[in-house]
């Protein structure tokens, strides 16, 4: 009898399991994005260029990455802040709320547009209030924001909570003792220790910002030069046929996955440093 | 009490990612005894008092305003007419149609994707090889990928004149704009959530209990379904719960790869779309509102599931 612990040696089990393994993510993961990449070269780097420096697609870029920054800027506050008053403070219904951060991920994107159009658009009670005074959100980049701030609200809060419940409240206190105000020991000692996780909440709403499709393409009207997203904009190429003008966004928006991936990964290394 | 809860499924969720949470309850017992010292001086008190009243309203209102209110604002919107309008638009046949599409797809990706993520967390887990991180980053990689770029992916590969599309071409199979593109698209996207959640429950508990069965002599087989299986029991439901989720709201990528064809490839997320872009929103908010219904149904299960993930 040969028995040893299972995962000291290879036999002939394990070995078909990571067979498996491999087929399974080289199907589905590594043969599509090579695929994709060779069609994108197919016709020469330049060729790859010009599509991606469209006046149109560079537009639908600047719109994305704005919508993104001013998100994320916003995300960072109210996620770090709710994250805060969910930790550190008690009331009725907590309980509830807690349960109902995670809202956004469970609800199909699709359908968190149709309720922005439905409680915002031109002809609903907020929507018809607001454009009384010339305020257009849906069909306009306001309703761009408050879309990706909709389907990326819990990521902050669900990287803070963690990092902030085991916090440890000593150094809060000593600050306190030796007669720092609160503003200094929010700014010298909460956020430096809450900063690691804060970017990870940032970093996860960024590559969600970039890539969202489903809401914006209901919110947003998809106006060329004033509403229309990358993502948006790569999907309209392929509606028209048009896959060369597809590729070069598709490419942008596939490195940026990868940027963000790395970071993110380099993130968690430097959170578990920070720990020691 | 509740805080104390709280902090307990906290720090579980932590455990999952594998940062040392030891010492969760005592830092509870210490952020107690600190807010007592801090309320303890008057002044200190009634400042932060302010603060701190104020800043929970902000929370809680920016919460209500951000997530709550477009709840009610799509509820309003789909009774406005009327519930007979509500039913008739509902029970189209397209409508119909788009619904039990979603139902087939996500029952398929669940199976699928089940498997496969035990599969990669066990491989994961237990293996080790060369490339191993880059392996892992490659199964998180659908959690960036822009699901538009993911379709686009896909009907390049199982296009007519892709590098597989052209031999399934050559056998009559469809896979791009029929069922099975759908079904890979939806596999793609939820391709992380069992593996992901089934990872961390696998290194912690699994190992030792598998050796020990193993050394009494149980195969291979029967340690996975009476030790494994067990013992990953919760993370995997909530893995399959996840998928569920993603599979039913899926859109972008299906879309891309489906060609959205009324009656035969629109899934429930494309039946909404196409009344939403035909003007149809009385079509468009009742079917929202089933979705919406089904999500909630899910988050409960989510929270149902998470107090039990990590007690076996």
């Amino acid at each position: 009898m040969n028995k040893t612990f299972p995962h000291f040696t290879i036999n002939g089990s394990d070995f078909a399991l990571r067979g498996l393994a491999f087929f399974y993510i080289g199907l589905l993961i590594i043969l599509p994005i090579i695929a994709l990449s060779f069609k994108a070269l197919e016709g020469g780097l330049s060729t790859l260029w010009t599509n991606i420096i469209t006046p149109q697609a560079l537009y639908s870029l600047k719109i994305t990455f704005i919508t993104a920054f001013v998100m994320i800027i916003l995300n960072i506050i109210t996620g770090t802040a709710t994250a805060w008053v969910l930790v550190r403070y008690n009331f009725p219904l907590k309980n509830l709320m807690n349960a109902l951060i995670d809202l956004p991920f469970a609800i199909p994107t699709v359908v968190t547009g149709i309720m922005l159009v439905a409680l915002y658009g031109p002809n609903s009670f907020v929507g018809g209030f607001l454009g009384k005074y010339g305020i257009e959100i849906i069909f306009d980049k306001p309703g761009i924001i408050l879309a990706l701030l909709y389907v990326s609200f819990p990521f902050v809060v669900r990287a803070v909570q963690p990092v902030l419940l085991e916090m440890e409240p000593d150094m809060e206190e000593a600050a306190k003792t030796l007669g720092a105000s609160q503003f200094t020991i929010f700014f010298r000692i909460v956020v430096p220790t809450l900063l690691p996780a804060i970017l990870t909440g940032a970093a996860l709403s960024f590559s969600r910002a970039i890539g969202e499709f489903g809401s914006i393409v209901i919110v947003s009207g998809n106006i060329p030069f004033k509403t229309q997203v990358a993502s948006v904009y790569v999907y309209g190429e392929l509606e028209s046929y048009n896959q060369q003008g597809a590729l070069g966004l598709s490419i942008v928006l596939l490195l940026c996955s990868f940027v963000i991936l790395v970071l993110l990964n380099l993130l968690q290394i430097w959170s578990r440093k920070h720990e020691q | 009490m509740n805080n104390n809860a709280d902090a307990v499924k906290l720090a579980r969720r932590e455990n999952h990612k594998g940062i040392n949470s030891s010492s969760f309850l005592f830092d509870q017992l210490l952020s107690v005894s600190f807010d007592q010292t801090f309320l303890s001086k008057r002044k200190v008190w009634r400042k932060s008092l302010v603060g701190k009243y104020l800043l929970m309203t902000a929370v809680i209102g920016w919460f209500l305003v951000l997530i709550v209110l477009p709840v009610y604002g799509i509820v309003k919107k789909a009774f406005q007419n009327g519930l007979t309008l509500f039913i008739t638009s509902l029970t189209t046949p397209a409508a119909i149609h788009s619904f039990v599409m979603t139902f087939w797809i996500t029952i398929a990706a669940v199976i699928i994707n089940t498997a496969f993520g035990i599969i990669l967390a066990v491989v994961l887990v237990k293996h080790k090889f060369r490339g191993k991180l880059l392996f892992e980053g490659l199964v998180d990689l659908p959690f960036a990928v822009s699901p538009v770029v993911a379709g686009f992916m896909f009907i390049i590969l199982f296009g007519p004149n892709g590098w597989l599309g052209s031999w399934f071409e050559a056998h009559h199979i469809k896979i791009v704009y029929a069922f099975p593109g759908m079904l890979i698209a939806t596999l793609f996207v939820t391709l992380p959530f069992v593996a992901r959640e089934v990872m961390p429950v696998l290194l912690e508990f699994g190992l030792e209990q598998e050796e020990a069965a193993y050394i009494l002599g149980a195969s291979k087989w029967q340690t996975f379904w009476k030790v494994t299986l067990p013992s990953i029991k919760w993370g995997l439901v909530y893995g399959i719960t996840l998928t569920i989720a993603r599979s039913i709201g899926e859109f972008g990528a299906v879309l891309v790869v489906s060609g959205s064809i009324i009656n035969k490839t629109q899934t429930a997320t494309l039946h909404i779309h196409q009344e939403f872009t035909d003007y149809n929103y009385a079509g468009a908010f009742s079917a929202a509102i089933i979705l919406a219904f089904a999500s909630f149904i899910i988050l409960t299960t989510m929270q149902c599931i998470y107090g039990r993930k990590g007690i076996h």
